[in-house]
């Protein structure tokens, strides 16, 4: 199939950068999106212009490197799936597809499609862990953990760290980021002896880090090739209550 | 002749032995000493913020945007370990012997002995920090088989073990950050290590943002980069994963190890066309419940639903009775690439085998295959369009994992002191194939229980803070890196770097893949040097290097594939044997199985680099066997 694509060009974080237009001939169903943009390239080259640059790394929807919103959606029109695993049999021939970078505040531009995420890691660096040393700690099935409790951990621990939800979100919230992990550490019973705390200590940096707050839109859900459900961000509520009021 | 420096002693006591020789850094001096760890995959980043716990001034350098994001993030199956919590017989010394044999007698007693050891501590770690392993109904731990065990022990999240492991290391390692003990360096690429009188003492590196060429100075190096089966261009690895920071401490002496051995997995998503950039691995787990089979006539091009039982050939149930489908990795692998090249292969191309789930669907119920595989499912769906719950998946082997690596003791240390070398990254444990979910055990083995103790050694007869960047070895580096940059970006050929990547791919897929022969690998390194001559002509890099240049960056790990494939292929030929995942079509049993040759080539070949286009000089460190009597090895 032939393709009209429209990409955002930005040559450096400040510089002002516009969309445009290239010509995607030939694209089989079968490719993913970044291989389309490979091909995409390639001619580019071979012409002696620059490439699109784009973060990605594993291709297979799991390291959370690439960034890109397809038509308006962060990581494009399939639900639960990252833009390096959406696959072009999802267009047709003759389609335009708009491509641009996640825009937030909390993450600016670097090049083209690429943007700078790591007020997400500052995030994490704030509390998102708990304080176990190396060695030093007891048998694994010492701590018993109901497998209810352990699912719920994983469908939380899931988050793969995009930063689709901001991008998504129309205040630019880290909050569905920043409850999946809280609430990840918070229903296990390794991590509630840090709960309080670490509540209020990453979303103190989230709100440093020039995120908005949350208005309830769920555009963050809706965006997420995770599937991270906002219950987590009503899980977060009831921990940052608890911990304001200090019931443990 | 090269030695390990093992311990003395019974096997089981010497890691004890070890430690109580090691020597210690007090807690007060640990502060003086700097550690640069390149990599924060599971085996850097857990071995970072274990150092930075213990009091040491770490930086952390990775190429991706943040360490969380590590190919072993990607890693899907589980970890092993000895825990023998199901009762079924489990015991280090079934793990030691397991791993041992899976190697197929390629690797040194004493580290494998060493990791089975320590995989017990890894899973109390881990769910300390909160990984969310698998439980049951009862609350306690579930683990699963993998192939070459007959026991049930690797632990398992879901179908993400390895993002749950890495983000259990990364949390530790931003604590770290918090505290001060570890700087981190995302999108910094290393493109030299500094050696000062004989010891590994920084490295220079790219800043991917801005393109300064920048030194680090410390008083010693830990690389955990990873492994380099990119140099097959299609593989399960990342599009970042390269030879290059491990391959250019080669280029300043540290000695290659057994860099044939690579692994080729035996289930991952067929090849689809020309414009494959990856292959997606669809885990070894789904064998424990899927059973492989091709048609039993060729050229059958029925649906699979079509084709009855008496026509299908379950053919690793037939060969191997006793392990079936989860017979080992190169072993499935060969298997799946005979009954392929008779011509019974699946789907588009014919190079393709199923994986069924029909019999598994009706035992357990659609419901539990969801919840053991759901998201492998999903993947599957998402890469082919099919629903795996409906029709069989089909599956190819394909390039996934590097047993070889830089050459390292039993301490972890390279032949140059002060270098030390961590996971996939180094060559230790796993022989010539490594068995499943026993990578992500090496990994945080290494990390978090072995270099805190070993690099201390080192340590305490080194004067911290003794080299900085000033030195001229450093000024050296950077005028060397900077000039190769020059030269990749002044070309201006007409073919791009992704071309000569594919090209090189094919021709180590065609003559150093699967199966090897004496003509095959000659002609292997005819021509390998010449597409070589040629990048160095025809290349085209796009750009500048003042700033973010994904091409350049690609240029630079592409530059040295095209020359550490060429030592790939001398080792395969000079290891004029079969064993494990290294397959020489003319050393095989009757039945087609490997054939080693332990009278001639039971050691591991350490190569020193000598020059660009000069064959590189072979040191054998002799492997000797006490405690697993080498057999040949049968999965019947
Ligand atoms: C798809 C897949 C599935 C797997 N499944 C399993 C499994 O179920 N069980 C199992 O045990 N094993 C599995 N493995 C193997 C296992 O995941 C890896 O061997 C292991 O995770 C490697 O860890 P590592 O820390 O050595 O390297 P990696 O995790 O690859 O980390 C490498 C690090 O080095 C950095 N780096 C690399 N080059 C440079 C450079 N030049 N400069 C700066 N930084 C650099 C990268 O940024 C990264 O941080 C799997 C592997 C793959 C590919
Ligand atoms: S919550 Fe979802 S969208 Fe947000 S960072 Fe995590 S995986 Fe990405
Ligand atoms: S490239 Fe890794 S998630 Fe898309």
């Amino acid at each position: 199939m032939d393709l009209n694509l429209f990409v955002w060009r930005q040559k450096r974080p400040d510089e002002k950068g516009a969309m445009e237009r290239y010509e995607a001939e030939d694209i089989s169903p079968d490719m993913s999106f970044l291989e389309m943009l490979d091909v995409v390239n390639e001619e580019l080259i071979k012409r002696g212009m620059e490439p699109i640059a784009f973060d990605h790394d594993c291709r297979e929807g799991i390291c959370g490197m690439c960034s890109q919103v397809i038509n308006g959606i962060p990581h494009g029109p399939r639900e639960k799936t990252t833009a390096c695993q959406l696959h072009m049999r999802n267009f047709k021939d003759g389609d335009t597809i708009y491509i641009e970078p996640f825009r937030a505040k909390a993450f600016p531009v670097i090049k083209d499609l690429i943007i700078d995420r790591s007020a997400l890691d500052r995030i994490i660096q704030a509390g998102g862990y708990i304080s176990a040393h190396t060695g030093g700690v007891p048998d694994a099935n010492t701590i018993l953990i109901p497998k209810e409790d352990a699912d719920t951990a994983m469908d939380a621990a899931e988050c793969i760290g995009c930063g689709a939800c901001v991008a998504a979100c129309p205040n630019g919230s880290a909050m569905l980021f920043t409850a999946a992990k809280v609430s990840h550490l918070a229903v296990l019973p390794q991590g509630k002896i840090e709960a309080a705390r670490r509540v209020c200590v990453m979303t103190e940096a989230m709100l440093k880090e020039g995120f908005g707050n949350c208005g309830n839109h769920y555009e963050c859900q809706a965006a997420c090739p995770k599937g991270i459900k906002v219950k987590f961000i009503a899980k977060l509520n009831r921990e940052y209550i608890k911990a304001q009021i200090g019931i443990k | 002749m090269l030695d390990g420096k093992c311990p003395s002693g019974p096997i089981h006591e010497k890691w004890d032995r070890r430690k109580q020789e090691l020597k210690l850094v007090s807690p007060a001096n640990k502060r003086r000493y700097k550690i640069i760890v390149v990599g924060t995959g599971l085996a850097g980043a857990s071995a970072a913020a274990t150092l930075g716990e213990l009091g040491c001034n770490v930086e952390a350098f990775c190429y991706q945007d943040s360490p969380r994001r590590g190919h072993s993030i990607a890693a899907q199956g589980g970890i092993n370990a000895a825990k023998n919590y199901p009762n079924d017989g489990d015991s280090i010394f079934r793990l030691f012997y397991d791993t041992v044999k899976g190697g197929d007698f390629r690797a040194r007693e004493a580290n494998v002995y060493r990791l089975a050891m320590i995989s017990n501590s890894i899973i109390d770690q881990c769910v300390a920090q909160g990984v969310p392993f698998a439980r049951d109904y009862a609350g306690y731990l579930d683990n699963r088989s993998f192939g070459g065990a007959q026991v049930s022990r690797t632990f398992y999240a879901r179908g993400q073990t390895g993002q749950q492991l890495l983000l259990g290391a990364y949390a530790a390692l931003m604590r770290q950050v918090r505290a001060g003990s570890v700087k981190l360096y995302p999108r910094t690429e290393m493109l030299d290590l500094v050696i000062v009188d004989g010891e590994a003492k920084g490295i220079t590196v790219r800043d991917l943002v801005s393109g300064d060429i920048k030194c680090h100075a410390a008083d010693a190096v830990c690389l955990c980069t990873g492994g380099y089966t990119n140099v097959f261009y299609l593989s399960t690895n990342a599009m970042g994963s390269n030879v290059t920071a491990v391959y250019r401490a080669y280029k300043k002496g540290a000695f290659f190890a057994n860099p044939c051995f690579t692994q080729i997995h035996p289930t991952c998503i067929p090849v689809s066309g020309e414009h494959q950039s990856k292959l997606t691995l669809m885990s070894e787990s789904l064998r424990n419940d899927g059973r492989v089979w091709v048609p039993k006539n060729k050229g059958d091009e029925r649906p699979p639903s079509e084709i009855a039982e008496p026509e299908r050939d379950y053919y690793l149930e037939r060969k191997y009775p006793a392990f079936g489908n989860l017979a080992p990795r190169d072993i499935a692998s060969r298997a799946a690439k005979e009954v392929c090249d008779e011509g019974r292969g699946v789907g588009p191309g014919g190079y393709g085998v199923y994986l069924d789930f029909e019999d598994a669907i009706k035992r357990l119920g659609e419901n539990t295959i969801r919840e053991r595989y759901g998201n492998l499912f999903e993947m599957y769906e998402r890469i082919t369009g099919e629903d795996a719950y409906k029709q069989p998946m089909r599956i190819y082997p394909a390039p996934h994992y590097a047993m070889g690596g830089l050459w390292v003791d039993y301490n972890l240390q390279s032949n140059i002191q002060g270098l030390f070398v961590l996971g996939e990254a180094n060559f230790s444990d796993h022989g010539a194939n490594r068995l499943g979910a026993s990578a992500l055990m090496q990994g945080l083995a290494d990390g978090y229980f072995i270099i805190s103790y070993t690099i201390a050694d080192y340590l305490a007869l080194t004067k911290p803070g003794s080299v900085n960047t000033g030195h001229a070895e450093f000024r050296r580096s950077i005028e060397d890196v900077n000039a190769s940059i020059k030269k990749l970006l002044s070309i201006n050929g007409r073919r791009t770097v992704n071309e000569f990547h594919r090209k090189l791919g094919r021709i180590m897929w065609e003559y150093v893949g699967m199966s090897r022969n004496e003509d095959g690998l000659k002609k292997a390194l005819a021509v390998i040097p010449e597409l070589r001559a040629e990048f160095w002509e025809n290349v085209t890099v796009t750009g500048s290097g003042e700033e973010l240049n994904q091409e350049l960056e690609k240029a630079g790990r592409v530059a040295d594939f095209l020359e550490f494939a060429e030592l790939m292929a001398r080792d395969a030929f000079y290891r004029n044997e079969s064993c494990g995942g290294h397959f020489r079509v003319e050393h095989q049993m009757p039945d087609g199985e490997a054939k080693r040759d332990d009278e001639d080539f039971c050691y591991v070949a350490a190569w020193e680099f000598k020059g660009i286009n000069k064959e590189p000089e072979l040191h054998k460190e002799p492997l000797s066997f006490e405690d697993v009597k080498p057999a040949v090895r049968s999965y019947k």
